[in-house]
């Protein structure tokens, strides 16, 4: 198979995916027990005018229809009203979901050197004492609940150093000293686990390599042990590396979640858990999806850079 | 004064564990030396360390490595630069990410010997010499792309590359086919003798190192047992050791007289065709096996030969044609065949760390067949039991071991109970032998050949090594790319004209004496 | 066993048979009821009466604590306990049954898969409402697809193996292979997974516990006591950094004790 053959079944595969998960996350939510009508209207209102409003809103055509006219809204950039906010759903997210890309963004600008860093020292190291105390660390790192971090962040610099903002503001000009500030908190307390579980996957592939027997053979020429790493591992590394960063990237999302509300941090995350509460609909499919999708994008990138990376597709 | 001297070299784990003990041998400039074994003698350690390398969990733990004026401690620097390796398995020891001449000038370049064009043009000279195929353009290529032995040869140009003093080889061609083998070893002897390099050959078996070696070092356990020129050590071996290794290398006729094999047919095979995917693995294959016989299978690396086992033990099911086992038809897929049909054919496998299941132990192992085919319980199954563990010449108290407590030896045996305690009519036997060390494997030889005769056992044996299978089966089938070119009698087997594969292989065999590579070259040409 | 169990594993050991004592027996030591106001200050600090001080209402923080284990390490267990015994039981079905049902579970498990776990959770509870049994079957659903992941790559490997071929040359059935020549070889890595899984869901479920949709008012488990204290972190009250260290000591022990278990295999 050409390698350009492979890249698009990856592509579509991961569509496919995606519609699938559209159809589970329509099914779960569709399940809600009492429906939206019955909800906006209250419990003294008859069945007359709760049928009534069914029909309006649509409620009362077959599970089929609607998926269908939903699955057609999201594509087309329209995926419906939001119940609570009373406007267009694209809108009350257009709104959020530059502050959250932002954030991911920081996150990962951080994170991604850091961790590769650490991961490819330990590897070097293994079994040596740097070795062993970055593995006991990330091992505990990786199980840390963010609010712990995010709020053992608060007391020292903000509560006790009074360095940093405790809530993360978001203005148009801010300048960039201000900037930083507020950003250092959520963006510290989301990195904690995401260095983890990205350095040690690192290392873990790394050290894949380095038991390989073309590894001894260059010892063995008399290559030092940077160019070993350089030449001869991370090419072989690559893909399981692409693929640990985006596995840990996508851990943004989740933890986005408690890190935006901690720090009343406007973003997509924290709007996906007041359309919970608030039990809007659609405006929590959206998020759902756009979260879902966002998975999705990270790893069918990593797939293809470690296609792309890999002369044994390249050279047929 | 010799050029490499080894004193009182000791190596052991980072556990405690002796890993060589107190190894010494010297070797002078130009000639050849081997390290010979079986797997855990040390001999791979022991070249290692000829370069100050050892691995990961061993370290060094005494004695020195000298090379001219350098000691162990200087060794380090020379690697890649005045002593060269060549690995086991070059498909593994080639960096997949990339391209051949890349790999094959980096000791040079790294060692600044000479600049790229310059180490280019000796490698592709390296190339010629090895009588690789498209040499001026083979450097382009990827491992991926190339073959075992073009491969094994690549890494001999690896090696020479710098133009070493010393020459590392370690067991360079047992991950190859027998007729690839003799093309290696011709081209590695040619280029180690043009070159007047000395080299130090790691290998198990003695017919190969025959070839190669001016002085032989015996290895077991980590100790040397005995030393000296290649003729003293294959003409008048000393150690009790050698003896064993010599006997085991040299093939003993275990055939069974002819009176065993009745002219009942017991297996017939019709026209079968099999393949995976589109690729066919089998090509139209017909035989008939007798019932008493012992029906050897040989060929190389793809030539089907498991397949034709996995089509009659009922895993893989052919294309097209029929599987016959005493006239009645055995049905192709597993789901269509009956209790009796499962008994009757039992099936043993090459690899002892996998023919085991780790979770029970080797009583419930042999118990699952006594209770399932002859519904034996209690009493009669452990008398049983214990009948069977001394078939296969086992203590009893292997029972209550698990198979991660046994030997590979052991494993095999309790393999091969676990298939009588069905009272099978049928044994297949793929590579029974092969993952064994050869003086263990010549025992399970011998255990064949009893069972044989005791119990009447018709068994299809499958193997990569024809003299092996000359030795102890009195039917002979050979297998070239999924279709039988020759089945003779063992009897006939020295009388009639082989076909042309055949002769390949019987020619390839290394022979136990020196000069045997050059005959052969000087025949074939 | 234990002794050759390295300092880490040891540390993450005692870590975790203090707080399983603590989950069963918590209760019992607890000083006050756990909805009891004992003192009229509220967010106090370390004092002999109240060793962890008290919370925005002025209840006992120890007590509190004592009670909540039972909720974050009693609901995390069995929803881990859920989802690993659902994984391997579908991915053995899988490996064994025919391939059809295999494509069609696997289909769906990496469908599942691909939604994270926080997002499906949150889907989940939006959709029924987060009572403590409904919480169990969320967690535990949440987490199935991963534990069935790995269960059946482990398990189709297994079928791979020599004795597993053998076995099905002699005829054995589908079920005899897979209860008795593969799922025996299943359980220790498993066992490990069942311990990640089993951090995942504390971790997720005091995560929705924080965000005030796991587990409701008056019951408490860590998460809810981060939340319901997070005023405090102004004045720096121990009411909010000690169950949000507790939930940390947790699953870092576990974590701890299972890189140092698979350390030795």
């Amino acid at each position: 198979m050409s390698i350009y053959r492979l890249i698009l079944n990856r592509i579509a595969s991961a569509l496919l995916t995606l519609l699938l998960v559209s159809l589970v996350i329509f099914i779960i939510s569709d399940l809600l027990p009492g429906d939206a009508a019955q909800e906006m209207l209250g419990q003294s209102a008859t069945p007359e005018q709760v049928a009534a409003l069914r029909h309006d809103l649509g409620l009362d055509r077959p599970a089929y229809v609607r998926f269908g006219d939903w699955v057609g809204g999201i594509v087309s950039g329209d995926p419906g009203t939001s119940m609570v906010a009373n406007m267009p759903v694209a809108e009350v997210i257009a709104d959020r979901l530059p502050n959250t890309l932002r954030l991911a963004a920081l996150t990962a600008a951080f994170t991604v050197p850091l961790s590769l860093l650490i991961g490819i020292s330990a590897a070097m190291n293994r079994g040596g004492r740097l070795d062993r105390v970055l593995s006991i660390s990330t091992l505990a790192m990786v199980a840390m609940p963010e609010f712990l971090v995010a709020t053992l962040g608060v007391l020292i610099f903000s509560v006790k150093l009074r360095l940093l903002p405790s809530i993360t503001m978001v203005t148009a000009d801010q300048p960039w000293g201000e900037f930083l500030r507020s950003y250092t908190l959520p963006v510290l307390s989301l990195s904690v686990v995401v260095i983890a579980q990205m350095s040690r996957m690192t290392r873990a592939a790394v050290i894949d390599q380095l038991n390989q027997p073309y590894v001894e053979m260059a010892v063995l020429k008399g290559v030092g042990p940077v160019a070993i790493v350089r030449r001869h591992v991370l090419p072989n590394a690559i893909g399981p590396i692409i693929n640990a960063m985006a596995l840990s990237l996508s851990y943004l999302l989740g933890g986005a979640i408690i890190v935006e509300t901690i720090f009343n941090y406007p973003g997509l995350a924290s709007l996906m858990v007041n359309a919970v509460t608030s039990r809007d609909t659609p405006l929590l499919q959206a998020c759902a999806m756009i979260f879902c999708s966002a998975y999705l994008l990270l790893l069918l990138a990593a797939d293809i850079i470690a296609i792309l990376a890999n002369p044994r597709l390249h050279n047929k | 004064m010799a050029y490499l001297e080894v004193n009182h070299l000791c190596v052991k784990a980072d556990t405690g564990k002796t890993i060589v003990h107190d190894a010494s041998f010297s070797l002078n400039k130009g000639e050849v030396l081997a390290l010979i074994g079986e797997s855990g003698s040390g001999k791979t350690t022991i070249a290692l360390s000829l370069m100050g390398y050892a691995r990961r969990g061993t370290h060094i733990a005494g004695g020195d490595v000298r090379l001219g004026e350098a000691h162990l401690k200087d060794l380090p620097a020379l690697r890649g630069n005045r002593i060269a390796y060549i690995a086991q398995s070059a498909a593994a020891a080639f960096n997949p990410s990339l391209n051949i001449m890349d790999q094959v000038i980096e000791a040079a370049l790294v060692h600044r010997i000479m600049d790229r064009a310059q180490a280019e043009a000796k490698a592709i000279e390296l190339f010629h010499a090895l009588a690789l195929p498209f040499p001026d353009t083979i450097g382009q290529r990827y491992p991926h792309q190339l073959s075992g032995g073009q491969l094994q040869r690549l890494m001999a140009a690896m090696a020479f590359i710098t133009d070493p003093d010393l020459v590392i080889l370690d067991e360079p061609t047992t991950a190859l086919d027998v007729t690839t083998q003799v093309e290696v070893l011709r081209a590695f002897k040619q280029v180690v003798k043009d070159r007047g390099a000395t080299a130090v050959y790691v290998s198990h078996d003695l017919a190969v190192v025959a070839q190669m070696a001016d002085h032989i070092v015996v290895l077991n356990h980590g100790e040397i047992k005995e030393q000296g020129t290649t003729a003293e050590i294959l003409h008048a071996p000393k150690d009790d050791y050698t003896k064993l290794l010599m006997a085991a290398a040299e093939p003993t006729n275990r055939v069974v007289v002819d009176a065993l094999v009745q002219p009942v047919p017991l297996l017939e095979v019709r026209g079968v065709n099999a393949s995976y995917g589109n690729r066919p693995i089998l090509k139209d294959i017909n035989f008939t096996m007798q019932r008493g016989a012992m029906l050897g299978v040989i060929g190389e690396s793809g030539s089907g030969k498991s397949t034709l086992a996995r089509v009659i033990a009922g895993l893989v099911v052919p294309t097209s044609g029929e599987v016959r086992l005493a006239g009645d038809i055995l049905p192709a897929a597993l789901s269509a065949r009956e209790q009796e049909h499962f008994r009757r054919v039992q099936i043993v496998f090459q690899n002892a760390s996998t023919a085991l299941n780790p979770a029970h132990d080797v009583a419930q192992i042999l118990a699952r067949p006594l209770a399932f085919y002859h519904q034996l319980k209690g009493e009669a199954a452990q008398k049983r039991l214990l009948a069977l563990i001394d078939m296969v010449k086992l203590p009893a108290s292997v029972l209550t071991r698990r198979c991660t407590e046994l030997s590979g030896g052991q494993i095999q045996r309790i393999n091969l109970a676990r298939a009588l305690a069905a009272e099978p009519e049928l044994v297949l036997c793929d590579e029974v032998t092969s993952a064994l060390d050869t003086v263990v494997g010549a025992a399970i030889l011998d255990l064949l050949a009893e069972l044989r005769r005791e119990l009447n056992l018709s068994i299809m044996f499958i193997s990569h090594d024809i003299s092996t299978v000359r030795a102890i089966c009195d039917d002979i089938m050979v297998l070239y790319q999924g279709a039988v070119v020759e089945h003779v009698r063992g009897s006939d087997f020295d009388q009639v004209r082989h076909h042309d594969y055949t002769e390949l292989l019987l020619s390839s065999v290394p022979e136990l004496r020196a000069g045997w590579l050059e005959e052969r070259k000087a025949r074939t040409a | 066993m234990i002794r050759s169990l390295p300092l880490s594993g040891k540390i993450g050991l005692a870590t975790v048979i203090f707080w399983l004592l603590t989950a069963m027996f918590g209760p019992l030591l607890a000083p006050h009821p756990v909805g009891e106001f004992v003192d009229m200050d509220v967010f106090s600090g370390i004092s002999s009466t109240f060793p962890l001080g008290t919370d925005y209402l002025g209840r006992d923080v120890f007590s509190r604590l004592l009670y909540g284990a039972r909720y974050t390490v009693g609901l995390a267990a069995a929803a881990a306990m859920l989802a690993s015994i659902t994984g391997i039981g579908l991915a053995l079905t899988a490996a064994v049954g025919s391939r059809v049902l295999d494509e069609l579970l696997s289909r769906f498990m990496d469908t599942m898969i691909s939604i994270p776990s926080k997002i499906l959770a949150l889907v989940l509870v939006a959709a029924f409402g987060s009572s403590i049994p409904l919480l169990l079957v969320i967690c535990a659903f949440t987490y199935v697809p991963g534990s069935y992941r790995i269960a059946r790559s482990l398990a189709v490997n297994l079928a791979q193996m020599d004795y597993v071929q053998v076995a099905k040359t002699q005829g054995e059935g589908r079920w005899h292979i897979g209860l008795r020549e593969i799922l025996p070889n299943m359980i220790h890595p498993m066992l490990a997974d069942f311990g990640l899984r089993f951090v995942f869901i504390v971790l997720l479920l005091s995560g929705l516990s924080f965000l005030g949709l796991g587990v409701q008012p008056p019951e408490a488990d860590f998460g809810s006591l981060v939340r319901e204290n997070i005023s405090g972190l102004a004045e720096g009250a121990p009411a909010i950094i000690v169950p949000a260290i507790a939930i940390a000591t947790l699953t870092i022990g576990v974590n701890l004790l299972i890189d140092a278990m698979r350390g030795k295999r």
